[in-house]
């Protein structure tokens, strides 16, 4: 197992956001967090990248604990986080951003690794040496994703990569998702989106209000008529 | 003639609070706080360079590295035990605890050297004369002045060129995302606290040369007027920080010989008002954009 959570237990101050989540990820799969808004999925992908800690409970990463590993660290044992919002470093140009992505990289590595996200975004090529805060929305998203790609990360997360854009570039997201996907690597999923993220899912998880509901392959749960209501608006 | 004086004099005055100014504006830039005990951090330095070049006898530029070696130590240590606590804390908390550091670090130097003024000898002395002795620019103004270029274009070119400098700029901008990027988010303070110090005892050492009466309160007004300099060229910002501290250094020059000797404070703070009022970020500072 790659990746391995069990009985994490999250709070806001008095808030209790993640209540007892447990879920896997084996490597080379597509394993996607669906649920509404508030849910807990980002808190929990940020309990696994470290920026938040859980109470209790454990986090396994390849056979080693990450529940108390400093982000930092996290990073250099080969998960990347493309957080919500993109949050990528507005007032730096696309090619500083990457850098920063490669930033736990061996210097000799970046070239080759920017290379390859540029064959991947080829757009971000273009624009290489423009202000990130000046990119469109769907540009930044790509730039977040290549920059995250700059690490050659063994588990990628991706926190609402379709989150603001349009149908157009949902779609293209999907795909790059999907490339990823085929090329090996791993690939943690937290989406609104739950028809587009049950369709390229190897496995799903349903959250809601801080609890796993549900959980099956992606095929299982796109036709299960609960999913359905809830999410899909059948 | 005249003029030219003290238009030199204010540059050179503001060449001080540039360097003081950078050591504010990288610190709140990446930390998001004001550090209100770096002026006496100033103070610390200029003792350490006087007590260096008075005990073992050594040269004034050896003194001043001593100085900086001090200094960085004192700006870690500090960092370590008094912000660090305090990283997810109010920042009115931090800003107190600031201010703190400021007192203890005043009254710990009253405690050990006394509150006697002590008599710096500048690190260097004389003046040069320029058209037949009618203006007349001392070494120490020149020295300042190169000092201040170089320090700014040295930290233009460290943000902008090294891995560390982005790294910083990362880190100023978003710490979060910095560290899912694999950085080192409490290093990087520690490392612009080490700089920010280093940077100001050099500026101990250049304003002790060119007023030098050494007191445990010495590096109070730099303090406040480059803290104000930093704001008036837009806090955060490197070049801000320059253009600000050199524009305050010649208001303050020129306002002392043409207005009033004792005004000449006020006038300086008045006049930041009014940038403030026109452009609330600074000179140089901007509001960032963020899209959705």
């Amino acid at each position: 197992m790659m990746l391995k959570a069990e009985n994490l237990n999250v709070y806001y101050g008095p808030i209790h956001a993640v209540k007892g989540v447990s879920f896997e990820v084996s490597e080379g799969e597509i394993v996607t967090l669906i649920g509404a808004n508030g849910a807990g999925k980002s808190t929990t992908l940020k309990t696994v990248s470290g920026l938040m800690r859980s109470r209790g409970g454990s986090i396994e990463f390849m056979g080693r604990s990450i529940s108390s590993t400093a982000p930092h660290k996290i990073v250099e044992l080969g998960i990347a986080h493309v957080p919500e919002g993109r949050r990528v470093f507005t007032r730096m140009t696309v090619e500083e951003n990457l850098d920063m992505g490669a930033f736990t990289a061996p210097v000799g590595g970046i070239e080759s690794a920017r290379e390859r996200v540029f064959e991947q975004f080829p757009r971000l090529k273009e624009r290489r040496r423009q202000i990130a805060g000046t990119l469109s929305g769907g540009e930044q998203q790509m730039l977040a994703m290549g920059r995250a790609l700059m690490s050659t990360p063994r588990l990628l997360m991706l926190d609402e990569p379709s989150m603001g854009l349009a149908p157009i570039l949902v779609e293209q997201v999907f795909d790059i998702i999907a490339a990823l996907h085929k090329a090996g690597t791993t690939i943690l999923l937290v989406e609104q989106n739950a028809e587009m993220a049950l369709s390229i899912a190897d496995r799903a998880y349903v959250m809601e209000t801080g609890r796993i509901t549900l959980s099956g392959t992606g095929k299982e749960l796109a036709a299960s008529e609960e999913v359905q209501k809830a999410y899909l608006g059948g | 003639m005249k003029f030219l004086a003290y238009l030199v004099s204010g540059i050179s005055l503001g060449s001080i609070y540039a360097i003081i100014a950078l050591g504010y504006t990288m610190v709140y830039g990446i930390a998001k706080m004001l550090n209100f005990a770096h002026g006496d951090v100033i103070m610390i330095g200029g003792y350490v360079s006087f007590l260096a070049a008075k005990n073992l006898g050594v040269p004034p530029l050896v003194s001043v590295l001593i100085a900086m070696a001090v200094c960085t130590v004192l700006g870690i240590v500090i960092e370590a035990l008094a912000y660090r606590p305090l990283r997810s804390a109010p920042s009115l908390a931090v800003l107190i605890t600031a201010i703190g550091v400021s007192y203890l670090l005043q009254n710990s130097a009253l405690l050990i050297w006394g509150a006697n003024p002590k008599a710096y000898t500048p690190v260097v002395s004389g003046t040069l004369q320029l058209f037949d002795g009618q203006l007349s620019i001392s070494y120490i103004s020149l020295l300042t002045v190169a000092c201040c270029i170089v320090i700014m274009v040295a930290l233009t070119l460290f943000t902008g060129r090294t891995k560390m400098g982005k790294a910083m700029r990362a880190c100023s901008e978003d710490k979060g995302a910095a560290q899912l990027m694999g950085i080192n988010v409490n290093r990087t303070i520690s490392l612009t606290f080490a700089i920010g110090s280093a940077l100001a005892a050099i500026a101990g050492a250049l304003l002790c040369s060119f007023s030098p009466a050494l007191m445990p309160t010495t590096g109070s007004m730099p303090g406040i007027k480059a803290f104000t300099a930093a704001v008036f060229g837009g806090i955060g910002s490197i070049p801000g920080a320059f253009l600000g501290g050199i524009l305050l250094g010649v208001i303050e020059a020129l306002a002392r010989a043409y207005i009033s000797t004792q005004l000449s404070n006020s006038i300086v703070f008045a006049v930041l008002i009014i940038v403030l009022l026109v452009r609330p970020a600074g000179l140089l500072g901007k509001y960032t954009q963020e899209k959705v």
